[in-house]
């Protein structure tokens, strides 16, 4: 094997106003000919990682060197070999695709004739080619995701640098942005690949496993995953009772993780043998993601206290939740046409489908933020349109992206939200103080929000949408980019609201997330293509192909089969 | 200014200046900036802004009504300057006064006929009340009504016989503005002002814009460097402004027909040299800021006010104590107004042209090299 | 629903004042610009240089060059031999005005003839140059006065009101007080709502049960009380600092201020609705404040605009405001006619609002 192209020797790194370092003393090498990934949660320090690797950052201790050249010393010659597209790229939306790549190309100094074939090359590649004039700021986010990779990879850079390159994009465009790179992999160059999705990382040659700003973990994503092989098994417990189970799971000491999978338990032990008192179980393959958990130490779930905090919600068979032949048109464009379904007490129903396909625009038409073309919204049995502000009072929303007053402090925020939602004196003083409990916020009340960890802004989110005890809950892709732990925790505290029987509505084209649910409907080209719970649409794809579908599987092929039908007449 | 230091430093220089420039064309907003909102200033500028009194309105209080108090009320009626309005007493032209409703009166006591024609009482006096809350308009009155009485009271002299050949009489001569026309002042000076808000306005958001909408990462992973970063917003918007400076200078002259007697070579080495500075502040701003509402606060308070204030448009910097004095040294519009009025009403005056040019480079050279020290080559 | 609008008023305001340079931010700039502009604002002419042909040789060419060099107005004389140095001495602007005096002029006194003395003044700087001839002109005068006296017919006594001595501040610090309170007003709201949109709290927003009446309240109040605060301030500054006279009524000045800021910032809330991004709000800042400023009669007097400039004047608030802040601080303005330019000022109000509102809502939808 030849030498590494990339040597990190010994690098830290800190940022000021952070209590810890970014990065701790890591030493770790890319080698040539392996596709590396970079695995870690958020904020563990991958991006500063590969932007170490870049020359963009100096180490404060310690080296890196590309090809030999210290980045430090010879920031130009380690460039020069390196291709790099950050996480957000930085394409200019207001050019054409064939702008933009006429300007990476002559910033990297390509000649004339160079530039022709890497453009033939790199657009049959992408398959943008139809798109040469197309604006990027126009192209879908997976569209985007190629096209930044185009212009990172003019000069048939030696190492490639992708930072989150398949955040934002959905399953499909995942597969093949992932398929494209790693045909890029040869014995000469190297591709190092961050993400949060365990999925992918299980694919790499090798992972660095970062948590806090420390390697954990070097080496092959098998050999991690092999740690916790015979300790991962699968329960089936009764219909209806998925939730009671999962709960007991979680109490028990000697489980490491217990995650819901469909209408099964996923369940880890902490010693090799099978979970006492469950033989209904039976072994499951582990997975990259189950010893990622185990290396954190396991989930370490308690009974969430946010049950205590909720009052009782009847149940009943009305729904909290009701689309109604919701249609929503912009100008000549149908963004979301006909759809219908109802959410009734403590159930919860995802929206799946691929970007723009109109999950967005339905959940906006429930929660009161578009009002719809023709349909009919309600919740908690007011409709939308005529009372709107009087629904909204019924309804807790948590934003895709941290939307809370990041200049305010945790403290300032619950009061804020409190006060919109109409609750003043003693009751509002013990809303915050139990939200603040609840979700142990108590060390960071004084801190302003923007700058709070993700884990942190995400429990402050929810804290916020729950204080006025909502009947219906709007969770817009809540957990994309969160590490598993916290995903884990997270979906606790949704489990004890649905306990409450509160109704709960997620977006998502995170399949890990759709798992959750009990009932979804995957929309797809502004309709409404299946719906059912997460292992009927399983087993509406399963054939002999597929004898195992995951959701990610069940998506692809009901997207594909939906193509299939709409283009027969 | 960037000396490349090899080819492919100009040919990265190029393509950036160019992709800039397809951002301009396609962005609406810099259309408006570029050339909406400029012309719309000037035109507002060269005819809201004028010094020259069209027609002040002035109270008469006549506390006698002999002839000769009449014949200088109508000397002040057909004073071109005023708009006459007869009161019957003090109290009402004070009252009107104090509403705003004059920008001065004259009394004329009831002893004025008589003291008039006494030789031994003489002078005869009249009152000039001014609207002191606006001292300009005031000093304005104050002067047009005494010139207006002593043109008044030399005829009456001359009527009389009476002695009135003065010793000296001065001649005034405007040059280069011959009429007094305020507006051939006021124009050059608004372009001044609207270049400014134009050059700094447009340069402080587009760094700044670049860093929000987080593109410049990926640009500094490829070989270029901070320089050639610059370089390629300054081009663009360089000739952006050339262009705006020469609609202006259109408007100028055919819509305002202010006198053109510099050169357009001049005009165009005064423009090239404000805009170093202009254009550097605005990307000093815009590189330190990282951040559009900051940058556009900072626009505002460090570019057009002090534009407006301080550069001898509205108020004579001679006149300004010694620490403001001193402050309005580091304001390229100063510089700007002064050349460009030479430029238009005097010629091309080198040796009036020359040092304003220079300053103006220099001082371009100094924003430009600290617009160049903070942008980070590295991200912190 | 009075308890909700709170809750939004205190939001807004804590996120405009807990991060220390958003303090600085409210805070100096408005004071830094009071103080600068305020002592930059002269109409005096100081300091200018001026030039002398004296071609004359007797006593009076002499004494009008010593009264000259006597007077504070003068920086430096410049002494010429020949007139024809002085095209260069104006042309490059060494000196502001050049005074010929001619070689017959004693004599034509002494003979009882009107002696002509020429000044060329530099016309770039009309303003100035202006001012500076009645400077000159008064000297020359006196010197006449001197030689002959002649008899004085007529006397015009001059009082300035409200202003004895003209003092140029009294006019600009209550103009300052206008116009930085309406630049703040402008700035906090016409960004509010375009940057919760970019920043995605606004969805956050419109998805409690907050109403857009409720909602825009919110946004208008903290621009409002902020630079109402502002103006209490500089008010203070003014008459204890400034030493700017206050004369009027304060009751009625603030009830002008309320209805003043309300139309400004129903401006700036129409700003914000229609922008999609803070560019955008920055630049319609900008196309509102310069107009409103140029067109206001504080640069120049509203008469001196042609008629149809003047009608469209009417629609600038600042306009009728100005004339309310120096009618109260200097002229004791009464009562009825501080209300009949407030008049206009509510007017404007009940169209600028009700349009910010409409516009918001259109786009919220």
């Amino acid at each position: 094997m030849t030498a590494p192209l990339a040597i990190i020797q010994g690098a830290s790194k800190s940022f000021a106003g952070m209590d810890r370092p970014a990065l701790d003393a890591i030493t770790a090498s890319i080698a040539a000919g392996r596709l590396t990934g970079i695995v870690g949660p958020d904020a563990a320090g991958k991006t500063t990682l590969i932007r170490l690797m870049t020359g963009l950052v100096l180490p404060d201790h310690g080296d890196v060197s590309i090809l030999g050249a210290n980045t430090r010393s010879n920031p130009g010659t380690a460039q020069a070999s390196i291709g790099y597209m950050p996480q957000r790229f930085g394409l200019y939306e207001d050019l054409s695709v064939q702008e933009n790549l006429d300007l990476y190309a002559d910033l990297q100094g390509l000649s004339a004739a160079e530039r022709n074939s890497a453009f033939d090359r790199l657009l049959d590649f992408t398959d943008l080619g139809a798109f040469r004039a197309r604006l990027a700021g126009k192209l879908s986010g997976g569209m985007k995701q190629k096209l930044g990779l185009a212009c990172a990879l003019l000069r048939r850079p030696r190492l490639l640098l992708l930072d989150e390159p398949s955040v934002g994009v959905d399953p499909a465009s995942r597969r093949e942005l992932w398929a494209m790179v790693r045909g890029l992999v040869d014995p000469e160059t190297a591709v190092v690949w961050s993400t949060s999705y365990l999925d992918e990382a299980e694919r790499c040659d090798e992972v660095l496993l970062l948590s806090e700003g420390r390697l954990l973990y070097a080496g092959s994503p098998q050999g991690l995953t092999a740690r916790v092989e015979g300790r991962v098994f699968r329960v089936r417990p009764e219909a209806g009772a998925k939730r009671a189970v999962l709960q007991h799971l979680e109490s028990d000491p000697t489980i490491a993780d217990a995650v819901l999978q469909g209408d099964s338990i996923r369940v880890m032990t902490r010693a090799h043998d099978k979970p006492a008192g469950l033989s209904s179980a039976s072994a499951a393959a582990p997975r990259f993601e189950d010893a990622f958990v185990d290396l954190l130490g396991g989930s370490h779930l308690r009974d969430s206290p946010l049950a205590a905090a909720m009052r009782m919600i009847p149940a009943s068979d009305t729904p909290v939740i009701e689309a109604r032949g919701l249609t929503k048109q912009f100008g000549a464009f149908t963004a979301a046409e006909n759809i219908t379904f109802q959410v009734r007490p403590g159930e919860i129903f995802g929206l799946l489908g691929p970007n723009g396909a109109g999950k967005s625009t339905t959940f906006k038409m429930l929660c009161g933020l578009l009002r719809p073309t023709s349909g009919e919204g309600h919740v908690a049995g007011i409709d939308l349109r005529r009372a709107a502000p009087k629904a909204r009072a019924r309804l807790g929303y948590m934003a895709q992206k941290f939307s809370l007053y990041g200049e305010l402090s945790v403290r300032q925020n619950l009061e804020f939200f409190a006060g919109v939602y109409g609750l003043t004196g003693t009751r509002r003083k013990d809303r915050v103080a139990t939200m603040i409990e609840v979700f142990e916020l108590g060390p960071m009340a004084g801190r302003n929000a923007g700058a709070l960890p993700l884990g942190f802004k995400q429990r402050l989110a929810l804290a916020c949408a729950l204080l006025h005890e909502p009947d219906a809950l709007f969770l817009d892709e809540p957990t994309s980019g969160v590490d598993p732990l916290a995903r884990r925790e997270f979906w606790s505290h949704i489990n004890a609201l649905v306990k409450k029987n509160v109704a709960v509505l997620v977006t998502t084209h995170f399949m890990e997330e759709a798992e959750y649910c009990d009932r979804i409907s995957l929309i797809y080209r502004a309709r409404l293509v299946a719906d059912g719970s997460p292992d009927e649409l399983k087993d509406a794809v399963r054939d002999a192909d597929l004898p195992d579908p995951t959701m990610d599987d069940a998506f692809i092929r009901l997207i594909e089969r939906s193509n299939a039908e709409r283009e027969e007449p | 200014m960037t000396r490349p230091r090899q080819l492919g430093s100009l040919g990265r220089i190029a393509a950036l200046a160019r992709k800039e420039a397809k951002q301009i064309r396609r962005d609406p907003s810099s259309a408006v900036i570029v050339l909406f909102l400029p012309l719309f200033l000037l035109f507002l500028f060269g005819y809201g802004i004028s010094l020259d009194a069209a027609s002040v309105r002035l109270g008469v209080v006549l506390e006698e009504r002999g002839p000769d108090a009449r014949s200088l009320a109508d000397a002040y009626s057909n004073a071109p300057d005023f708009e006459v309005l007869l009161y019957p007493s003090r109290a009402e032209a004070e009252r009107a006064l104090r509403a705003n409703q004059l920008r001065g009166f004259l009394v004329i006591p009831p002893d004025f006929s008589q003291r008039l024609h006494a030789r031994g009482s003489w002078p005869a006096q009249i009152h000039i009340v001014t609207d002191g809350s606006q001292p300009n308009t005031a000093e304005i009155v104050a002067n047009y009504s005494q010139g207006v009485l002593a043109t008044w009271s030399t005829q009456f002299a001359r009527d009389r016989g009476v002695a009135s050949t003065p010793a000296i009489s001065i001649e005034p001569r405007f040059w280069f503005n011959e009429d007094l026309r305020t507006r051939y002042n006021l124009v050059p000076g608004s372009i001044a002002l609207v270049m400014t808000i134009i050059g700094t306005l447009l340069t402080a958001l587009v760094v700044a814009r670049e860093w929000e909408r987080g593109t410049l990462e990926a640009v500094f992973a490829t070989p270029v460097s901070a320089l050639e970063l610059l370089a390629s917003k300054f081009i663009p918007y360089f000739l952006l402004a050339l262009a705006t400076m020469a609609a202006c200078v259109a408007a100028a002259i055919f819509l305002f027909g202010v006198p053109f007697r510099g050169s357009f070579l001049a005009i165009l080495a005064l423009t090239a040299a404000f805009l170093a500075p202009a254009l550097g502040q605005g990307l000093l701003i815009s590189s330190a800021a990282k951040n559009q509402f900051v940058a556009s606060q900072l626009a505002l308070f460090s570019g057009f006010l002090p534009a407006m204030l301080l550069s001898g448009f509205m108020f004579e910097i001679e006149s300004m104590p010694e620490p403001i004095r001193a402050i309005t040294a580091i304001i390229p519009a100063r510089y700007f107004v002064t050349g460009l009025q030479t430029v238009f009403l005097a010629g091309d005056v080198w040796e009036v042209l020359l040092p304003v040019i220079l300053k103006m480079l220099g001082l371009g050279a100094v924003l430009l090299f600290f617009a160049w020290r903070v942008t980070p080559k590295r991200i912190a | 629903m009075w308890a909700r609008i709170l809750s939004l008023i205190v939001k807004e305001l804590l996120a405009l004042t807990r991060d220390p340079r958003g303090r600085l931010v409210l805070v100096a700039p408005p004071l830094i610009q009071l103080f600068i502009f305020t002592f930059a604002a002269t109409l005096e002419v100081r300091n200018v240089d001026i030039a002398i042909v004296n071609l004359d040789h007797g006593r009076w060419g002499r004494e009008i060059v010593a009264r000259i060099e006597a007077s504070s107005t003068f920086d430096e004389v410049i002494v010429l031999s020949s007139v024809g140095e002085i095209t260069d001495v104006i042309d490059s602007g060494r000196a502001l005005a050049a005074i010929h005096i001619p070689q017959d002029f004693s004599r034509d006194i002494e003979a009882g003839r009107t002696a002509h003395a020429q000044i060329v003044l530099d016309g770039r700087r009309a303003n100035a140059a202006q001012i500076l001839f009645g400077y000159i002109n008064r000297i020359v005068a006196g010197v006449g006065a001197t030689a002959r006296p002649l008899p004085v017919l007529t006397d015009g006594v001059v009082r300035h009101w409200f202003n004895p001595n003209l003092v140029y501040r009294w006019f600009m610090v209550p103009a300052l007080l206008a116009m930085i309170t309406m630049l703040t007003a402008i700035v906090v709201t016409t960004l509010s709502i375009a940057r919760e949109r970019e920043l995605g709290t606004f969805d956050q927003l419109l998805v409690s049960p907050l109403n857009q009446t409720e909602i825009m309240l919110g946004k208008v109040a903290p621009g409002f009380l902020i630079s109402a605060a502002q103006g209490t301030i500089f008010i203070a500054l003014a008459v204890f600092a400034l030493g700017v006279p206050l004369l009027g009524s304060l009751p009625l000045l603030y009830l002008a201020m309320v209805f003043f800021l309300a139309a400004v910032l129903g401006v700036g809330l129409f700003i914000s609705a229609i922008s999609a991004t803070q560019q955008q709000a920055i630049i319609g800042a900008f196309a509102f404040i310069a107009p409103a400023i140029m067109l206001s009669g504080f640069g120049a007097p509203v008469e001196n605009m042609p008629e149809w400039l003047q009608a469209f004047t009417m629609i600038n608030p600042l306009r009728h405001f100005l004339v309310i802040v120096h009618g109260v601080f200097l002229k004791d303005m009464p009562a009825l006619e501080i209300l009949s330019n407030t008049a206009p000022l509510i007017i404007i109000a009940s169209i600028t609002l009700p349009a910010a509102a409409w516009m918001f809502r259109a786009r919220t939808q």
